[in-house]
């Protein structure tokens, strides 16, 4: 484009002045939370850290792959697929309870006029904002909490994952539950079932799907944070991964990346499966 | 119905599986849970929890605090804002404007960005930027961007290509045909996409710091390392109201959002 087409008044963007503004404006706003990241890309260029970087790279390949490495990243790969397994397996246990506890088609009490009423409304209150809490900080600091307490490894990790992924799946779980047809329960708990048979034979038969995708989804994003535990000493690949970066063995990243990447395939297509089969 | 039955016997196979699955990850782990409920155990637990109280709120820490929570902040959101600019520029050719060799380049990339956790990012990070929270916003946008540019790319793909292809026939070049053909359609979900993984880096900027990379995750490990748990509580709360913060208003501005489009 010319510039004299440029000034032709048809082809001038008609917004131009306005996003000029917000342009300045978000410069000026940014401006300061670059100070405030410490924001340096001038760093990067730095000899001795581009050295560091630089050497550390070079080593990437060949990936490690010496017996007694092989073998300790076997024991890894084992432990962190344990972790996240007794992890889940355990805040299944925890949020099974809450979620029948928390979901409101299962309330006797809401049925109709009743005593129990508002003691009912405050125990389901309760309950959701004791799973909101246990969400709400992240599990790997769960983990670092619970290492430091009792000098755990790998069982840090899977408390860590019951308490946080417990919540989780107690609030989706809930969630699912309310959101299927109410009516059936609703009947069994009118003609004088108990909360359980509501829930087995009223509302699982609508949500069973959902809450068995939902939960084989959660084991695969358990792998993953099992992995990022190890870095606060939650063992399994971080803590060897941790142990590569502060040993400066760049080879032996590789391989542990390479075997996390296989590890989330497999739990991927393991997953499909279940969800095939289960659903 | 022996397709059902099949079905069934596939399930409760399935179960079974699980069932032993799980044994055996508690075998494998030889985790002493009754350990953990021993009267010394406990004891050291309770011992634990009690140092956390009172938190340290003395004027100066929580200074300290609040800087370490903006600081955690900026990081999120220079570690999305990055991204969303990068992302976009590695989208073009992942969604195969640019022909074939681009196209697996490009995700190839994206795809090595996304598969590292943050976390080994700002580990890595550490090393070639230093400690402090420039490597927690590489970190962070290094794997942002591998995420945003994928979501970018298939919404690229999915986009009607009808606005394009009659701009083209007006005679339009191809910078002003994705300009004002492409973008518009696919803005608003992208901007969704950049608004969602903010809301997610805020809860992972937070523990970046675990390795060095800056913020409130910095100081509950640096306080935590010297057994100051007074000032660690307080750490932790401001995380909490951090991660619940950014939850609630999340979930507003997602209600909002969708209440404008539907």
């Amino acid at each position: 484009m010319s510039a004299a087409q440029a000034l032709r008044p048809e082809l001038r963007d008609p917004a131009a002045r306005r996003r000029l503004t917000w342009a300045i404006a978000a410069v000026v706003l940014l401006w300061p939370l670059g100070r405030l990241a410490e924001f340096h890309p001038a760093v990067l260029l730095d000899p001795a850290n581009a050295g560091v970087m630089g050497g550390f790279v070079r080593g990437f390949l060949p990936p490690a792959a010496d017996a007694e490495f092989l073998h300790e990243l076997l024991q890894a790969t084992l432990q962190t697929l344990a972790i996240a397994t007794a992890g889940v397996a355990l805040a299944f246990v925890i949020a099974v309870p809450l979620a029948i506890l928390a979901t409101r088609s299962l309330s006797i009490a809401a049925l109709g006029p009743a005593d129990g009423r508002w003691r009912g409304r405050v125990l389901r209150q309760g309950v959701r904002t004791l799973m909101v809490l246990a969400r709400s900080i992240p599990e790997i600091v769960w983990a670092l909490l619970f290492v430091r307490a009792s000098g755990l490894g790998p069982a840090a990790g899977v408390l860590a994952l019951a308490i946080t992924y417990g919540g989780m799946l107690a609030k989706v779980y809930a969630e699912i539950l309310e959101a299927a047809d109410a009516r059936p329960a609703r009947a069994l708990l009118q003609a004088g079932g108990g909360r359980i048979a509501a829930l087995c034979f009223g509302l699982l038969p609508l949500a069973a799907e959902e809450l068995v995708s939902y939960t084989v989804y959660r084991w695969e994003c358990a792998i993953r944070a099992a992995v990022v535990m190890g870095f606060v000493g939650a063992g399994g690949l971080g803590q060897l991964v941790d142990q590569a970066l502060k040993g400066f063995v760049p080879g032996q990243v590789t391989s542990i990346w390479l075997v996390f990447l296989a590890l989330v395939m497999l739990a991927e297509a393991i997953s499909l499966v279940l969800r095939k089969v289960l659903a | 119905m022996t397709a059902h039955r099949g079905q069934r016997a596939a399930g409760l196979a399935c179960l079974a599986v699980i069932a032993l699955a799980v044994i055996a990850s508690f075998r494998f782990l030889a985790v002493d849970f009754g350990g953990l409920f021993e009267p010394q155990a406990r004891h050291r637990m309770a011992r634990f929890v009690v140092e956390f109280f009172p938190p340290d709120v003395s004027p100066a820490f929580l200074r300290q605090v609040g800087w370490a929570s903006l600081q955690t902040l900026a990081v999120s959101l220079l570690g999305t804002l990055i991204p969303a600019i990068a992302g976009g520029v590695l989208a073009l050719p992942a969604a195969g404007r640019l022909g074939r060799l681009p196209k697996w380049t490009a995700r190839s990339v994206l795809n090595g960005l996304r598969s590292v956790p943050e976390l080994v990012w700002a580990a890595l990070m550490v090393l070639a930027a230093g400690l402090g929270p420039f490597a927690g916003t590489l970190a962070l946008a290094l794997h942002t961007t591998g995420v945003l540019g994928r979501l970018f790319a298939e919404s690229l793909e999915n986009a009607s290509t009808v606005p394009e292809t009659a701009l083209r026939d007006l005679g339009a070049g191809p910078v002003a045909r994705f300009v004002y053909g492409t973008l518009p359609l696919i803005a608003p979900q992208c901007l969704g996409y950049v608004l969602y993984r903010w809301e997610m880096n805020i809860r992972m900027a937070t523990i970046l710091g675990f390795v060095g990379a800056g913020g409130l995750g910095q100081m509950l490990y640096f306080h935590l390392s010297l057994f100051q748990q007074q000032q660690a509580a307080t750490v932790l709360i401001a995380m909490t109201l951090l991660v619940l913060a950014d939850d609630t208003l999340s979930g507003r501005a997602r209600r909002a959002l969708s209440a404008q489009t539907h």
